[in-house]
């Protein structure tokens, strides 16, 4: 019996790896276990040599790990390159054709059970399944639902290969991979992304602009597919400046906008978020990161774009920036994100990456009424003739109303501008203006997602993170033997107020950054603020995802 | 009724005798022509001369970015299925820095209208050459003649069966107004590229130099393709003026998965559903 498996599913793309680990990942979730899938594939569509890998635990399981329990191999390929990685009592479950001369080998008679090549991933399910000791009807359902809007027959000959690979797995005898019972209930699979659009959705978010880019498509690609019917109007732009314009423009006329991009594409953007700055329109921006600088590797993870990101855009106005560590803080700062650009009426973003945006997790069902609604804009005015988009105010913000609503004029101008919305260029407005306008980081200020600290009181090695790689650094933490480790974890990048982890950072004998990038970007904007007495930095840059073990080992 | 006085007296930023002011008069008389309230309407622009137009207007604006009002009226009209929604900015806005946005919105058919005023040359950065400059005409910045074979808005929109294409003069007000009349009412996306003096700068095509030129076909048949790009593509000694080409293809909104026919700032959270949703996921 095991407590938890690493299961490594390896082939060409095309070969179908991708569904029988989504498959094998739903199974795993409602039967209550808990998962951490990385995946990694190549920027083609056919061919190259792709991974989807299931942590799968009892309990918690907080990121990805070395060392493969199970390694299924839809090819030769994949033999070659992870063999290595298989731990002493593990298991590798390979085609009959695949030729290798080793010890805990299973062969799968893929080609014998499947009626045809299409259904050799099946085969491969119900053998892993069987193997861990999954009971049947967990994978016959999630056949049913990620298949039963095909015909009926597609269903049963699934179903039917199932229950033969079952059978013949049940001949092998091998009890030792099997899991022992969860100590979840049920949950959802999902990943950051599909948290995201559930927060957005959530949030009342209506309207969202893009370009297709790697690895945030998934964002309005579902928001289409699951928004259409709730009114949600998806376009698929030019291109990422025609996106951020639509969709800052969109939010003007009232509509509750996003659009979702990665670096690349955001780069682009920049002059769009200036503009929301400029105009005071709320906008929730995505931004997946991925390597860079340019291309870069444009299907693996970094955490390389805080930089772009905070200085984004011409001038000087408040922004805020959010970086869920998982799907679940995902769904939250998404609300969080959507109230408050509407509350301070400028850009704020919401930075992810690849490897979050991939990684299927178990999730508990998250709080879909969520009682508190986000803000939106007014829907009338007192006195129409006197309204002024830009009216000066105490906090900075103005009444924002929308247009064709009433008998106001909203005036709206990326031009300088005095209150009522027409272009200035009187000096004096223009101070009063940008006054007027950086007021509004107050109330950013009050309203940040505080860093969240584990560990001893005073740690010996204070890690600090953000973003996906808090599940590695609170691994690491379990797994430290001295127990003196502690983790400090940033969900919110910018603004930044010292209060909140000075104490930390001055009581730890050394402050450790860790981060996917190469020149630790938050660490420059903390240090700046509070200077530890000794610091370290464990970066990554490799543009696979941090790990526990990776951060242990230099420590 | 709505009256000219309605839409304001104001002062402007233009060089007097600039076409814009005429252009700013036809405007005003096709909105009260058209019978709109001032709140009825968003005018969407870029940056330039031009872009300064819904300045010197009562009425709602969104004054974006340079190059990019037609990707916000689209973001606009999508959020707002009703307005009167106008795009007014010059040919370096629209056709230069926006002419992957120009060439997207006959593409989608927006129901918006675009009032391109055309004075081939930059006004705003003082003389350049812009996309429509004739290629040989000599600027501060082209010394040796511009090298660069002129972009024809006209032709292309017809090309591509934008749903209303006209070509205006700013030296014909009641004209131009009747053209602006009529591209609003015409669903879909509707250009009305209007030739305009840059007195400033531009020293070839000025006035006098439109007014010699422009005519209004007999007999032409808008709705006939093959005559219509016979008439977009004629520029030299005579140029055509007024409806070019009318199409028919349905609206982009209109083909919109869920057509809602109002604000979407009036779409509430389906709860129920979206619980349903969640569901989708276990």
């Amino acid at each position: 019996m095991r407590k938890e498996l690493n299961i490594l599913i390896g082939g060409e793309a095309g070969q179908g790896l991708v569904t029988v680990g989504e498959l094998l990942t739903k199974a795993l979730v409602r039967s209550g276990y808990s998962v951490h899938v990385t995946q990694s594939y190549m920027s083609r569509i056919r061919g190259g040599h792709n991974t989807f890998c299931v942590r799968t635990a009892t309990g918690d399981v907080h990121g990805p790990d070395k060392g493969i329990d199970i390694l299924v191999a839809l090819n030769q390929e994949t033999i070659e390159i992870h063999q290595d990685d298989v731990l002493k009592d593990g298991l590798i479950l390979k085609d009959k054709e695949i030729s290798l001369d080793k010890q805990g080998l299973v062969d799968i008679p893929f080609k014998d059970i499947a009626p045809s090549t299409l259904f050799e991933n099946v085969v491969g399910l119900g053998f892993l399944s069987a193997i861990i000791g999954l009971a049947q009807e967990m994978p016959e359902g999630c056949i049913k639902s990620v298949f039963g809007a095909k015909k009926p027959e597609v269903v049963q000959k699934n179903l039917d290969v199932l229950s033969k690979a079952y059978d013949n797995a049940s001949q092998l005898g091998l009890e030792e991979f099997k899991l022992d019972k969860p100590e979840n209930k049920p949950g959802l699979m999902m990943t950051a992304n599909d948290a995201i659009v559930l927060g957005a959705m959530s949030a009342g978010a209506n309207f969202c602009s893009y370009y297709p880019m790697t690895p945030s498509t998934g964002i309005p690609m579902s928001l289409n597919a699951k928004g259409a019917a709730m009114g949600i109007v998806v376009e698929q732009a030019e291109d990422e400046i025609a996106a951020i314009n639509m969709a800052v423009a969109a939010s003007y006329a009232g509509a509750t906008a996003m659009t979702a991009t990665s670096g690349g594409g955001f780069a682009l953007m920049c002059e769009g978020v200036s503009l929301a700055g400029m105009t005071e329109t709320p906008i929730v921006i995505v931004v997946g990161q991925r390597p860079g600088p340019a291309t870069g590797l444009p299907t693996r993870t970094e955490q390389a774009d805080l930089n772009l990101v905070l200085y984004s855009g011409h001038g000087e106005f408040p922004r805020a920036i959010f970086a869920p560590s998982g799907p679940e803080q995902a769904f939250d700062l998404t609300r969080k994100a959507f109230d408050l650009a509407e509350r301070s009426q400028g850009p704020v973003f919401i930075l992810t990456d690849q490897y979050m945006a991939d990684s299927y997790r178990r999730v508990d069902p998250l709080d879909i009424d969520a009682s508190q609604e986000t803000a939106k804009p007014l829907d009338s005015c007192p006195d129409p003739q006197s309204y002024e988009r830009y009216a000066i105010t105490e906090n900075g913000v103005s009444p924002r109303l929308v247009p064709t609503l009433g008998e106001y004029l909203v005036v709206a101008d990326s031009d300088e501008h005095y209150p009522d919305g027409h272009i200035t260029e009187d000096l004096k407005v223009r101070v009063k203006m940008m006054d007027k306008r950086l007021k509004k980081e107050d109330i950013l200020r009050s309203e940040i997602a505080v860093p969240e600290y584990w560990g001893p009181e005073t740690p010996e090695d204070l890690v600090v993170c953000w973003g996906s790689t808090l599940g590695p650094a609170l691994e690491a933490m379990q797994k430290h033997k001295k127990g003196t480790m502690g983790v400090l974890h940033f969900s919110q990048v910018w603004p930044l107020e010292k209060e909140h982890f000075q104490d930390k950072l001055l009581s730890a004998s050394r402050v450790v950054f860790v981060e996917s990038n190469a020149g630790g970007q938050l660490a420059r904007l903390i240090t700046s603020l509070v200077k530890p007495a000794e610091s370290a930095f464990i970066l990554r840059y490799d543009g696979l995802p941090m790990d526990a073990r990776y951060i242990l080992d230099r420590l | 009724m709505v009256a000219i006085e309605d839409y304001g007296e104001f002062e402007t930023a233009w060089c007097p005798g600039c076409g814009n002011h005429s252009i700013l008069k036809a405007v005003k008389q096709a909105l009260t022509g058209l019978d709109l309230k001032p709140h009825e309407s968003i005018f969407v622009s870029g940056i330039g001369q031009a872009a300064k137009s819904p300045h010197y207007l009562k009425t709602n604006v969104f004054n974006g970015l340079h190059g990019r009002a037609l990707a916000a009226a689209t973001g606009i009209r999508l959020a707002n299925p009703g307005a009167n929604i106008i795009v007014q900015s010059g040919d370096g806005c629209n056709y230069g820095e926006g002419g992957n946005h120009f060439l997207a919105a006959i593409r989608r058919n927006v129901n918006v209208t675009l009032l391109a005023h055309d004075n081939q040359i930059y006004g705003l950065t003082k003389g350049q050459a812009s996309p429509t400059t004739t290629q040989g005409h000599a600027t501060k910045a082209q010394p040796r003649g511009n090298p660069s074979n002129p972009f024809n808005p006209v032709a292309v929109a017809v090309a591509m069966k934008a749903n209303f294409v006209a070509r205006g003069f700013s030296g014909m007000i009641d004209h131009l107004a009747d053209l602006i009349k009529q591209a609003a009412r015409h669903p879909g996306f509707s250009l009305v590229d209007i030739m305009q003096p840059c007195v400033s700068f531009n020293k070839v095509n000025t006035f006098a130099w439109y007014k010699e030129r422009c005519y209004e076909p007999e007999a032409h048949d808008p709705h006939d393709w093959s005559q219509a790009m016979n008439l977009a593509v004629q520029w030299g000694e005579k140029i055509p003026v007024g409806v070019i080409f009318k199409g028919d293809r349905p609206t982009f909104e209109d083909q919109l998965p869920h057509p809602t026919g109002d604000l979407l700032y009036h779409n509430k959270v389906n709860r129920g559903k979206l619980k349903e949703i969640m569901n989708s996921y276990a």
